[in-house]
């Protein structure tokens, strides 16, 4: 874990120093604010998006889906669609079982019916397919395809899943006779009881749910499959977070060779975890390019991005917490039922199948934590850790960040003053919680206090208890989380067998100028920049002479790909060990070039110069020529000045953050204002502080629809009523305030450049703080918990004494 | 059907099914990719362009609606290959992320600031309000615009960022190195 006992990793510029804090906003560039090198393209609109692309012949592909939740397919009709003109193919579950791709695996061992063949499990389920020579033909023939159905009994609330009674949704599978998915449990439940069995101790018990919600990016999935039967290569554009990890899969399924396909993610419209499944749609395309022979196109619309793709969270939790009368909290248990729906297409590591929710004892020093989990199958879409949620940590902080509010309220205590009481100490770190996580680095009162400082927190309590006297309902939440980001490392984490490590290559041209090649995908997160100033500090080639190639699996290397906050902690140590190896290479070049020995030499800003006498130097271009050039290298040195590498992490990087939220409600409609929002982060060491922003900024926005608008709510027959954007409502300008951001700097002890994840921190933290905030609003109410989202009608209900959960 | 009219400044005459979004039209017929398609209901304005210097919503405009019409696009906010200021201004405040939102939001806030040189903030998030950006959090792309206000006022814009408190005094710091000079 620390880097004093095992051959020193190097610092960002200087030699065998560890790395370093600074703070890097006030550096022009190498680490530090630098505009962004895509911008150029978005703002004047040529961003290339899978749906720009447009390719001579292309058709178009739209799927019929299933208008309702649970039903036995009786017939499919295909021959009016099939003699619509213009209409060149229509494709049901039958024909693909022909050929063995009606089903196809997900990525948590689970199958899901890529059309279906026998029954439908989900309203908007894939049943059949149409290519025609537009858009606009391909979705009138779905009009025309009749299907009868005989509806079943659907499955709707998780808590009657496994009632005897309840229909069985997952018949295909060998000997299912109930709606059971799987099993989990973490920590130590003997210990726990017994700590909760102790007669001095004050226990809250509270039931949390996290309803349904779902990332729904401006720019839905969609792919453009062009298959070239002459060499038997599959060119697939796709809206993908993970090309490699895609490619490999669709080797597996489709049964292609894998150098054969070409997976190219090209610029992606957001993506917060939905775009790391395979669905239905991608392999359908694929599928409709091999039948026709010409290229095809399949864009779905909102209503089927939000109907059908990755959804997230859907966890009912139950929760208690255990302390002495004066605030040390001792233990923390939770039985959870999690809602998977119609096939477990969770997109997490395969040896955790909750994700990363064991890390729900959170940012406290306790002595005992148990968790057991039910997850079952429901008539609803499959997914569940989309939406920017680090693998469920999402789920795991809005429950221990929640209950710990509870307990402050039944403690009589102020809620940042119990946290500060039982925060993990900075020399307890690397600290091994309860259920078994390594926390790799960690201060965290520093970044409280700050928090509060910059929240006037005494003063809001002040403005509070005026306000109060008044009958006016202010709130001041708090949230405090610490995030595991950054899988693998591959001996524990892989998906479907693929180890979640990352490669990458550097290449140095002659001139000087230089190509990196990463395996992850950038969806908005600047990965073009952030990485081009990671190779810039370690060599000292300028960031505007390094192009960032992602996002194409024939001219990337392999790893797997950009969610759970990992590109930064896994791909970014991988680029700064990459640049490391070429700059010891470019050493053996300059020792040769000023005829020295590499121990005489010296590293700074770019170039090698002579111990003790910096007048004689060369510069990395300078070297980089000379390694292309026609004069003799050092003996056994080979030409040209590049490297790769495949980085595994030796552990998950560990951010936290202190969020402070102040809410105004009114007493008379219940509307929630947010009227502040502080957020201090700690992400150690900070790349691009604008981009780090920028991150927040955004995660900061989904906490705020979470907890106060968003969910994808269902009907008693399984209709979905969050299918459009008029009915799942994402906050505007309107709704959020100006955010209010700060940080301090811990840096990982184990990454290269001490930093760790930041893309999905404020997603996960911050929900909790604006659901405190409310609760504590709503204290003269005697309110000490509602379920998101709190809706005016919900809050209303809060109010009076009515409050129920969601689902 | 014939529609005719004119893309940034440029006439069109084309063929089309009356039934033909002008969203579509734009970026299959026109293969004008910048506009980009959110939602079919109106809520997302990713779509947004104008018809006759208003903003529309492209996914529910007819493109037979914009016969006889003056449409402009992102593509057309750059004039003689200078950035408009708002452009610059979403570049210098990382008023973008993933960028698909933007052209929206740009046109709209080129209209916001051609009837209100010198908007207020509330003003601006009450223009940008019919849009969703699910990246920015819409802080920079208030600041975007606040720059491009500026910058058309003649003075000189904002720092990119906005407030950002430095922790100055922990340990961690005082002991810390300082990372060699920027390259």
């Amino acid at each position: 874990m620390t880097t004093t006992e095992e051959a020193p990793v190097e610092a960002p510029t200087g030699e065998g120093t560890v790395p370093t804090v600074v703070n890097n906003d006030q550096k022009p560039v190498g680490y530090g604010r630098m505009l962004r090198k895509e911008d150029p393209r978005f703002v004047r609109g040529l961003g290339r998006y899978v749906d720009d692309v447009q390719l001579h012949g292309m058709l178009h592909l739209a799927i019929l889906r299933s208008p309702v939740a649970h039903a036995r397919i009786i017939s499919i009709d295909v021959s009016a669609a099939q003699a619509l003109p213009k209409v060149k193919a229509v494709i049901t579950g039958a024909d693909l079982a022909a050929q063995g791709l009606a089903w196809m695996p997900t990525l948590s061992n689970d199958v899901q019916a890529v059309l279906a063949t026998d029954k439908v499990r989900f309203q908007g389920q894939e049943v059949a397919f149409v290519v025609a020579e537009d858009r606009y033909t391909a979705r009138d023939a779905l009009e025309l395809i009749e299907v009868e159905y005989d509806i079943l009994e659907p499955v709707v609330d998780a808590r009657r899943a496994l009632s005897p009674e309840a229909a069985v949704i997952r018949d295909d599978l060998d000997g299912k006779t109930d709606n059971h998915c799987f099993d989990w449990e973490t920590g130590d439940e003997a210990a726990t009881e017994a700590i909760f069995a102790r007669p001095d101790v004050v226990v809250v018990k509270q039931d949390i749910v996290y309803p349904r919600v779902h990332p729904a990016p401006m720019e839905t999935c969609g792919a453009v499959a062009d298959y070239d039967r002459v060499d038997g290569k599959l060119t697939l554009w796709s809206t993908t977070q993970a090309p490699h990890a895609h490619r490999t899969l669709y080797a597996i399924v489709a049964g292609l060779p894998e150098h054969k396909i070409r997976v190219i993610s090209p610029d992606l419209g957001g993506g917060f975890g939905n775009k790391v499944p395979i669905y239905p749609g991608y392999v359908c395309a694929i599928v409709a390019s091999i039948v026709t022979g010409k290229p095809v196109k399949w864009m779905e619309d909102r209503s089927e991005n939000l109907i059908s793709t990755g959804f997230a969270r859907d966890y009912i939790m139950r929760g208690e917490i255990a302390a002495t009368q004066d605030g040390k909290i001792l233990a923390i248990r939770t039985d959870v039922l999690a809602d998977h729906g119609a096939f477990n297409g969770t997109a997490a590591p395969v040896k955790y199948p909750a994700g990363f929710f064991g890390v729900f004892t959170g940012s406290y020093d306790i002595e005992a934590a148990y968790c057991k989990m039910t997850a079952v199958y429901t008539n609803k879409a499959p997914g569940g850790v989309a939406y920017a949620c680090s693998f469920r940590i999402t789920e795991a902080v809005y429950l221990v960040e929640r209950i710990v509010d509870c307990l402050a309220d039944e403690l009589g205590m102020d809620p940042a003053q119990l946290r500060l009481k039982n925060f993990i100490q900075p020399e307890q770190f690397p600290y091994t919680s309860k259920t078994g996580w390594t926390y790799d680095s960690g201060d965290y009162e520093p970044t409280m206090r700050l928090a509060m400082e910059m929240a006037g927190y005494d003063e809001l309590r002040t403005e509070q208890a005026e306000k109060r006297a008044r009958g006016e309902l202010m709130g001041i939440g708090i949230s405090f989380f610490t995030e595991a980001v950054g899988a693998g490392p591959r001996k524990d984490m892989d998906i479907l067998g693929l180890g979640m490590a990352d490669g990458c290559e550097l290449r140095v041209h002659p001139t000087g100028k230089a190509v990196v090649r990463l395996s992850v995908q950038s969806q908005g997160q600047g990965h073009e920049t952030t990485f081009a100033q990671i190779i810039a500090e370690e060599i000292g080639i300028p960031p505007a002479d390094i192009d960032v190639v992602h996002g194409d699996t024939d001219n990337t290397p392999f790893g797997l790909g950009t969610y759970g906050s990992r590109s930064t902690p896994v791909s970014g140590a991988a680029a700064a060990l990459v640049a490391r190896k070429v700059r010891d290479k470019a050493r053996i070049i300059a020792s040769g070039m000023l005829e020295v020995s590499v121990a005489d030499l010296e590293w700074q800003k770019g170039a090698f110069h002579v111990k003790g006498d910096p007048e004689k130097s060369v510069t990395i271009q300078a070297i980089a020529m000379r390694a292309h050039g026609a004069g003799d290298l050092p003996e056994g040195l080979e030409g040209g000045l590049e490297a790769q590498i495949c980085y595994n992490p030796e552990n998950l990087t560990y951010p936290f953050g202190a969020y402070i939220c102040v809410v105004d409600v009114d007493p008379g409609t219940a509307e929630v204002k947010v009227r502040r929002f502080i957020a201090v982060d700690d992400c150690g060491t900070r790349i691009n502080p604008m981009i780090i922003e920028g991150q927040v900024h955004g995660g900061l926005t989904d906490g705020v629809g979470m907890a106060l608008m968003e969910m994808i709510a269902f009907d008693e027959e399984g209709n979905c009523l969050g299918g459009s954007l008029m009915d799942y409502l994402i906050p505007t300008a309107l709704e959020v305030p100006d955010w209010e951001t700060g940080f301090t700097v811990t840096p990982s002890p184990h990454h290269p450049i001490g930093a760790k994840g930041i893309g999905e921190s404020a997603t996960v933290g911050s929900p909790p703080a604006v659901v405190n905030a409310v609760m504590d609003a709503l204290k003269p109410y005697g309110v000490r918990h509602a379920d998101m989202p709190l809706t005016p009608s919900r809050v209303w209900d809060a109010m009076q004494g009515k409050a129920t959960p969601p689902i | 059907m014939q529609v005719s009219m004119t893309v940034n400044g440029e006439p069109v005459t084309e063929e089309i099914e009356p039934r033909l979004l002008l969203v579509h039209f734009l970026r299959d017929q026109l293969r004008l990719t910048g506009t980009h398609w959110g939602c079919d209901t109106s809520n997302c304005g990713t779509c947004v362009v104008w018809m006759d210097d208003e903003p529309v919503k492209s996914c529910t405009v007819l493109a037979a609606m914009a016969d006889g019409r003056a449409v402009r696009t992102v593509e057309g906010l750059e004039q003689n290959n200078v950035l408009d200021p708002v452009q610059q201004g979403f570049m210098e405040c990382h008023g973008l992320q993933c960028g698909f939102c933007t052209p929206g939001m740009m046109m709209t806030a080129r209209a916001l600031l051609n009837r209100n040189p010198d908007p207020s903030e509330p003003e601006i998030r009450e223009a940008i309000s019919g849009q969703i950006c699910r990246c920015t959090g819409y802080s920079t792309i208030v600041r975007s615009i606040q720059w491009a206000a500026a910058k058309e006022a003649g003075e000189s814009p904002a720092q990119e960022g906005g407030p950002v408190t430095e922790l100055q005094e922990t340990d961690q710091l005082k002991q810390s190195e300082t990372v060699g000079d920027p390259v």
